[in-house]
């Protein structure tokens, strides 16, 4: 039985004196939302698998948070992991995992909602569960246990993660939480079992219930077929959207000690029309919806007045794309506040984005961040990135002249048939960019170099291709260490061990659930941290379960193979995926979708959507009337 | 520009918040105030806040003090009415006075602070009153701290259990200096007592300050 909530605080008073940076563990912040528990029907424990100050921040999570506590009948509270030593602490004493509002043990919530935003927190997600003291796999738990539902990115390749979820949400979550409660809710009232509860939930368009499927693998490993065992369970789940963004959460909660981003943050735009193939969030966002420039300002306002912090993010995949940026840019520079800070990140390489970060710039400011990604127009047109190494170049001359003394640029190794040559141009590029500086600036001016590894991604176009080797990476990332050395350069990289980590993961089928459990098992948590990473616990749990991570890492996928991930649908089509792999082999590029529809599926699969909500509200062009429409499945 | 000292108590949803954190909630307390906080000049403007003598984490307080400059013209009344509203969970203010811009820094007049501390614990009474005398009537008290050797014996000014102190709940008058580079900690008060500083609520609930006219 768990402990009563003035139990586990009583226990805690004498632990926290004893644990780095204890204000993680005892809420009570600004804006923190607490109900009385006895009163509300519906409790919802709302989890990020890692801990408070990477957690708290976390923009999905404030919007479920603030919708979810609107509800009169529903509480939401907090759940964050405990560090390394809070854990000890609470394996030793016997304390549940507990909800920082009222300090409710996990285990006593009716859902337990965790979000996936990446998938290095699976063996987190997976001792976030041990430590609430529940069983781990859904077919363990019961009516009794708390009804374990898991969103965000990296859900849309659902398997490996399938043994321990009860549901998954496909998609964006504004409207389909509330329907999700209100199942429950009636479900409670009629004290039903945990089967006809999924039963319910199967039938709310955009949710996954794994128990529902089984996977049937080929003799080498390759799905054969995926076999639906329950007719409420739809062939293809298909994500969730709104079709208009809801007015943004303004009521933040304002920690009480320092966390990664201590900030307002609002989200201008959702999607992005670039097509950029690699990019698994510009696949699974579409279609792009702006929020007007006024409802951005007054959101602004409003958690400026409610939260008195003092900096402004404004995110999006692509700012530069937000049809009346200027407007919004100067509408939010004139924003009332003591040394306000704002940021924008995601610009365009283009002198425009120069000027809109100058309006901007408050009293402090750091470097400029640009995302060529790639250095060679080879390069550039497979990922269909096509930006011109001159108009990078006057862009860097417009930052350094402007006051800038430091220009970060973000570079991706690994991507589909690179070369040692168009790894080499990278460090090339840097130092043309960094002679810009040092002609306008001299020994002032800065380079940072952030060269990450290319991990492909489940729906995108490059589902299909291998992620190159460890050697190949350690090759390339020599090259660059080799290369680019020289005053005022800098480089950061990845590990490849982490970079593999990534991989299997992101395209991993059900089995290699038994490897995350036994992963854990075997030590391994915070893989995200770089000191807590542990590989030999990832390696000791494949041997152990005879899975090859090659067949998931460095495989060339066949083109008529079955994904495991098929089972999820994100709007775009399969086909079009592949047809924009074909593009990339040859070298063809595709400019923005805003201009001209490339028919990626978005528009039929949410034909009656579009049709409710017409005009600019989405940014796909139109293409009349579409000849046969593809209703959401129910 | 206007220098206002406040009064006020640190209750339990602050107790594990730092100085250094608390000098974010207050500037963040005071931009949803609306008060115009004057801040530093510079490449980083920083909000002139100054808090007396830092209070160690995980204590609680009835009597902390803060100073800071708004550029404005305001009462103490009005910078009240302001701030209520937009105070956090964890801060119960006390008094707002205006003081006169050249005051001395805040910091550097502190001359002691009481603590009441509570074991949570059950402790015989004689036991503890014996602690409490053996340790005052020490000439020295040798204890380190982050690699430094130091005298605990000279900041301690008063130790006794207190009136109301039971077997069940015992607790402890302490009194330290509070001088600048002459601070006292309770929690190596209770380590020299042979006691266990994370079984204890400590709550300082006096400061002394230097008298001076200014």
């Amino acid at each position: 039985m768990s402990l009563s909530a003035t139990e586990i605080q009583a226990r805690l008073e004498r632990i926290l004196p004893r644990v780095a940076k204890p204000g993680r563990y005892v809420g009570g912040e600004q804006n923190q939302v607490t109900k009385d528990w006895e009163a509300i029907p519906t409790r919802v424990a709302l989890a990020f698998p890692d801990i408070y100050d990477i957690g708290l921040p976390n923009l999905g999570l404030a919007i479920l948070y603030q919708a979810l506590n609107a509800r009169p009948d529903v509480l939401a509270e907090r759940v964050y992991l405990p560090w390394v030593d809070m854990e000890a602490f609470l394996r030793q004493e016997r304390i549940p995992l507990f909800s920082l509002e009222t300090r409710h043990a996990v285990a006593d919530f009716d859902i337990l909602g965790i979000t996936l935003p990446y998938e290095t927190l699976y063996t987190n997600t997976l001792n976030l569960l041990d430590l609430a003291g529940l069983p781990l796999r859904s077919a363990e738990r019961d009516e009794r246990h708390p009804l374990v539902i898991a969103g965000g990115h990296a859900a849309y390749n659902p398997e490996p993660m399938a043994n321990f979820i009860d549901a998954f949400v496909i998609g964006e979550g504004e409207e389909v939480l509330h329907e999700i409660v209100d199942v429950y809710s009636e479900w409670k009232a009629q004290s039903g079992s945990r089967p006809a509860l999924l039963r319910s939930l199967a039938r709310l368009p955009g949710l996954y219930i794994p128990s529902f499927y089984t996977p049937h693998y080929t003799a080498d490993g390759r799905i054969e077929r995926i076999e639906r065992l329950h007719p409420d369970a739809p062939a293809q789940v298909t994500k969730r959207v709104v079709a208009q963004l809801p007015p943004p959460p303004t009521r933040f909660i304002v920690p009480s000690i320092e966390v990664v981003h201590n900030r307002v943050s609002v989200e201008i735009m959702r999607g992005c029309t670039r097509g950029c193939r690699f990019c698994h969030a510009g696949f699974v966002n579409r279609p792009v919806r702006e929020r007007p420039v006024s409802q951005i300002v007054s959101a602004i306002e409003t958690a400026l007045q409610q939260t008195g912090f003092e900096e402004i993010a404004l995110l999006s995949l692509s700012s530069s794309d937000y049809t009346n940026i200027l407007e919004l840019v100067d509408a939010v520079s004139a924003i009332e506040g003591q040394h306000l800070v704002i940021s924008l990140p995601s610009l365009r390489i283009e002198s425009f984005s120069v000027e809109l970060m100058e309006k901007l710039r408050g009293a402090r400011q750091g470097g400029f961040t640009l995302a060529p990604e790639a250095a060679t127009e080879r390069m550039r047109q497979i990922i269909n990135k096509p930006i011109q190494t001159e108009q990078l170049l006057e862009t860097a001359r417009a930052i350094y002249s402007r006051g800038w003394q430091t220009i970060k640029l973000y570079f991706m190794i690994g991507h589909p048939s690179e070369t040692l040559e168009d790894v080499r141009a990278i460090a090339n590029l840097c130092k043309q960019v960094i002679a810009e500086g040092r002609r306008i600036l001299g020994h002032r001016a800065a380079l940072h170099a952030g060269v990450s590894t290319f991990v492909p991604k489940p729906h995108t176009p490059f589902q299909w291709v291998p992620c190159d080797t460890t050697e190949q990476i350690q090759a390339k990332q020599q090259l660059l260490r080799n290369e680019l050395r020289g005053p005022g350069l800098k480089m950061t990289w990845t590990s490849p061990a982490e970079t593999m980590l990534e991989a299997w993961l992101s395209r991993g089928d059900r089995r290699l659930g038994q490897v995350i459990e036994l992963a854990w098992r075997n030590g391994a948590r915070f893989d995200a941290w770089q000191d807590q990473f542990n590989p030999h616990a990832w390696q000791t749990a494949f041997e152990q379960t005879g899975l090859d991570p090659d067949f998931y890492t460095h495989r060339m996928r066949g083109e008529d193979e079955i994904f495991p991930w098929d089972v999820i649908s994100p709007g775009v089509r399969k086909s079009y995926l592949l047809e924009e792999y074909h593009n990339s082999q040859c070298q063809q590029t595709r400019p923005d979708c805003r201009e001209q529809c490339f028919a990626c599926g978005i528009l039929p699969t949410f034909s009656s959507l579009r049709r409710a909500n017409p005009g600019p509200l989405w940014k796909c062009p139109e293409v009349g009337t579409p000849r046969a429409t593809t209703e959401v499945q129910p | 520009m206007n220098r206002f000292r406040i009064h006020y108590a640190k209750t339990e949803a602050l107790r594990y918040t730092g100085n250094l954190d608390m000098q974010k909630v207050w500037e963040r307390t005071l931009r949803r105030a609306r008060l115009p906080i004057a801040y530093s000049q510079g490449f980083h403007p920083q909000a002139r806040l100054q808090q007396a003598c830092p209070l160690p984490l995980g204590l609680l307080s009835r009597c902390e003090v803060l100073d800071f400059w708004l550029e404005c013209d305001a009462t103490p009344e009005e910078v009240r009415s302001a701030l209520e509203p937009a105070l956090p969970p964890g801060i119960t203010l006390l008094q707002i006075e205006t003081i006169p811009l050249n005051a001395p820094a805040l910091q550097t007049q502190g001359e002691s602070a009481l603590y009441h501390i509570l074991l949570l614990d059950p402790f015989p009474p004689e036991e503890l009153l014996r602690r409490c005398q053996d340790c005052l009537s020490a000439i020295s008290l040798p204890r380190q701290r982050r690699d430094k050797q130091y005298d605990l014996r000279p900041l301690i000014l008063e130790l006794f259990p207190l009136p109301q102190s039971t077997a069940q709940a015992p607790r402890l008058h302490l009194r330290l200096t509070a001088r600048e580079g002459a601070t006292g900690r309770p929690d190596e008060v209770l380590l020299a007592l042979g006691l266990d500083p994370s079984a204890a609520r400590i709550e300082r609930v006096e400061l002394h300050f230097r008298e001076e006219t200014p």
